[in-house]
């Protein structure tokens, strides 16, 4: 073998080298890993396209080319995560960061095809708890039935962020025909929801470990888009539907009054509170309304549909302790009123500050 | 939920509401204060203002501890919570409350280490868990709350935490009650009488309102039947002629109070000659500092606080709410300048306010229409 044949070989073993997939060696996130280089790489590699690669993801382009059915129109939202801590019974951030985005499609009456992740790490976080992150990204992705089709990571020094930041954005096929939103609402509709309230604001509160308190309680967080089809298949003629995740159902009944101009009667007695949620919320002195929700929506329909939409819902797993709990009126003109089972009554306001920060 | 349900039943409430519109019939338009901020929040929670009749007015007593704090003491605290090394630990109605110039809130956000905490032993916690920080408990309220801060400062003084010290702004129920039965133009008819206080101090301390002002005392619990069941007893007491000290709240208080909590206040604090209740200016023996013995954990002598008196704002008029003097949408900036994101006066700040219950609960008045129940 001559000499320039031993070169030859030994370039193609060095651009063999090079092509060989990067092995992620490193216990922490390093800056290293947010640079760009082989560290970036390898991060992607071997966390991110080995959860959830697929045909677009793992062309590793600068954009995804997706195709639109013909004569259907889209629906696009984003949504950050900074949940702490980031797991609590029944979620994670990752979960969230895939059922927040995939809600919002699905109450805009979407059928939820495609998400992006972004994910802000900090310096120092441990690379086997980004594992179990993107690992749950990646099951409630299967679960909702969602592609992710792109991705960016960025890595900040020590201390300038708080572990893990995820960025969600979605794309949802929506039905041309399909119209929902306040101006549809009239007086004399019910207003349901469909299931228990607070299950998700009180499992972090939990989470957080400082209450000392210890209770049966799961984040409700889940894909709500099946529920959602099955209500508007069997009443076509809902008029608005919309997630209470943060600021709970109080803050979209408020918006729905708002949007409206109408009023919005609740009855205390059919509010859906699980009894660990209502007595956590008694300690703590928390109005259950206010808690957040990650697996619910609420609706309104026309009154004459209501036990239509309440068989429909119950079918559905997700939405099986659906309820009526209250109805649209023109005596009290933007204003969400609760009424007790005795015959009180009191106003539902938008929440004042921030009781429960950082719930997603 | 035992011990909350049987407290909201509706047939018991409906049946106390029917007793409550037959006496009141029979009697003069009567003005009952209930003392506790705890009272009026279930009133305004519950909707049970709309359910009183017309000659039943309930007025908002001073029982709520954030709304009493003046702002030179918001002040003190800012001051405090502003050193270098310190965090500061306080219940998380307090981060709102407005001072002179800015809020605990605002000093997060510049930079102070605050911390919310359920507990004044959580405080302690992280002291011990934080031995280079000096970790301050801001301690507000009455007698309910008071006694947790004394074991506090008992087991910080026992397990040697020196990095731990306490700004106590605990304050003491009787005598604001004094000074309003005292005040020029008092009109009450009886109180509703404080619920987890007495719990402690027992309802003996409150035998001075039927023995020297002749006004009947109820002290009462928390749920709607609790608030109903007061509400009737004070008007049985004023029909049948009696003024007596009763004590609704019998599951949990007890005529003699809780002696070991007693025992627990009388160890660690002392009276101050006098302190300040916003709106209601300085009442003399009314609150509770830290006694020479538990001198090394208090916070107002470990570290230099201004200490300077900021006189309340003059368009507020939270004094004339607490004393019942003005109702709360009587006040002129009432739900204009004032209101729960932007409050000037105290008594906005708190759920427990008496303004801020009724700007979030009470502006609603049923109209005729009974709601029907969904099924």
């Amino acid at each position: 073998m001559n000499s320039q044949e031993e070169r030859d070989q030994v370039h193609e073993r060095i651009t063999q080298w090079k092509l060989r997939p990067q092995k992620l060696k490193d216990e922490v996130i390093t800056m290293a890993h947010g640079a760009g280089g082989k560290a970036s790489q390898a991060l992607t590699d071997a966390v991110f396209l080995d959860a959830y690669g697929g045909e677009e993801l793992d062309r590793l382009d600068d954009g995804a080319v997706l195709d639109v059915p013909a004569g259907k129109r889209i629906v696009f939202t984003t949504d950050a995560f900074v949940v702490t801590p980031r797991t609590f019974a029944g979620g994670s951030i990752g979960d969230l960061a895939v059922n927040g985005t995939v809600n919002d499609l699905a109450v805009m009456g979407a059928t939820p095809q495609w998400l992006t992740v972004s994910a802000v790490l900090e310096e120092g976080l441990p690379i086997a708890e980004l594992r179990d992150i993107v690992a749950d990204i990646a099951a409630a992705a299967a679960t909702a039935g969602v592609s992710i089709v792109a991705g960016d990571t960025k890595v900040v020094e020590h201390g300038a962020a708080d572990g893990c930041y995820l960025t969600t954005s979605g794309i949802g096929v929506l039905d041309s025909n399909l119209s929902l939103g306040a101006e549809h609402v009239r007086p004399g509709d019910a207003v349901i929801v469909s299931g228990s309230l607070g299950d998700h604001g009180m499992a972090v509160m939990l989470a957080r470990g400082d209450l000392k308190l210890k209770a049966d309680i799961a984040s409700d967080t889940a894909p709500v888009h099946e529920a959602v089809r099955a209500l508007l298949d069997a009443v076509p003629s809902t008029r608005w539907i919309r997630d209470p995740t943060r600021g709970g159902l109080a803050s979209t009944c408020n918006e729905l009054a708002v949007a409206t101009g109408m009023g919005v009667s609740l009855f205390e007695e059919s509010f859906p509170i699980k009894p660990p949620v209502a007595g956590a919320c008694e300690l703590l002195g928390i109005d259950p309304l206010y808690v957040a929700n990650e697996g619910k929506f609420a609706a309104v329909v026309p009154a004459e549909h209501v036990d239509a939409a309440l068989a429909a819902l119950r079918s559905v797993p997700v939405s099986a302790e659906a309820v009526a709990v209250g109805e649209i009126n023109d005596e009290h003109p933007g204003m969400v009123v609760a009424h007790t089972p005795f015959g009180g009554s009191r106003i539902v306001d938008m929440l004042v500050g921030a009781p429960l920060p950082r719930i997603c | 939920m035992k011990f909350v349900s049987e407290f909201r039943d509706p047939d018991a409430a409906k049946a106390l509401i029917a007793d409550i519109a037959e006496q009141a019939a029979k009697q003069p338009p009567r003005k009952f204060m209930e003392a506790c901020g705890g009272h009026t929040h279930a009133i305004y929670r519950h909707g049970i203002e709309t359910l009183l009749p017309e000659s039943i007015e309930m007025v908002h007593g001073p029982g709520c501890p954030v709304c009493v704090i003046p702002m030179g003491r918001v002040d003190d605290a800012i001051a405090v919570a502003a050193q270098e090394g310190i965090t500061m630990c306080c219940f998380g109605d307090v981060l709102r409350v407005p001072g002179g110039t800015s809020s605990l809130l605002e000093a997060k956000a510049n930079g102070a280490d605050l911390r919310v905490v359920y507990s004044p032993l959580d405080a302690l916690a992280i002291a011990e868990q934080e031995p280079d920080r000096q970790v301050v408990f801001l301690a507000v309220g009455f007698e309910t709350t008071a006694p947790s801060t004394a074991v506090t400062a008992i087991q910080a003084r026992d397990r040697n935490v020196d990095n731990f010290s306490i700004f106590c702004n605990h304050v003491t129920i009787v005598p604001p009650m004094k000074a309003i039965l005292d005040s020029p133009g008092m009109s009450l008819d009886g109180f509703l009488g404080p619920g987890h206080v007495s719990t402690v101090i027992g309802t003996g301390p409150y035998e001075f309102v039927a023995r020297d002002y002749g006004l009947p005392l109820v002290t009462t619990g928390f749920e709607p039947v609790d608030i109903l069941q007061g509400v009737s007893m004070l008007l049985r007491q004023l029909s049948e002629g009696r003024c007596e000290v009763e004590n609704q709240y019998k599951r949990v208080v007890r005529d003699e109070g809780n002696k070991a909590a007693l025992g627990l206040l009388n160890e660690v604090f002392e009276l101050r000659p006098h302190f300040e209740w916003r709106g209601l200016g300085f009442i003399g023996q009314s609150a509770l500092a830290l006694n020479e013995t538990f001198a090394k954990w208090d916070a107002e002598k470990r570290f230099s606080v201004p200490g300077l008196r900021v006189a309340d704002p003059k368009a507020c008029q939270c004094g004339e709410v607490l004393k019942g003097a003005i109702r709360p949408w009587e006040c002129k900036v009432f739900g204009t300048a004032c209101t729960p994101e932007t409050p000037i006066g105290t008594c906005m700040v708190s759920s427990e306010g008496a303004c801020a219950a009724y700007f979030n609960y009470g502006r609603f008045r049923a109209k005729t229409r009974i709601p029907v129940r969904p099924a």
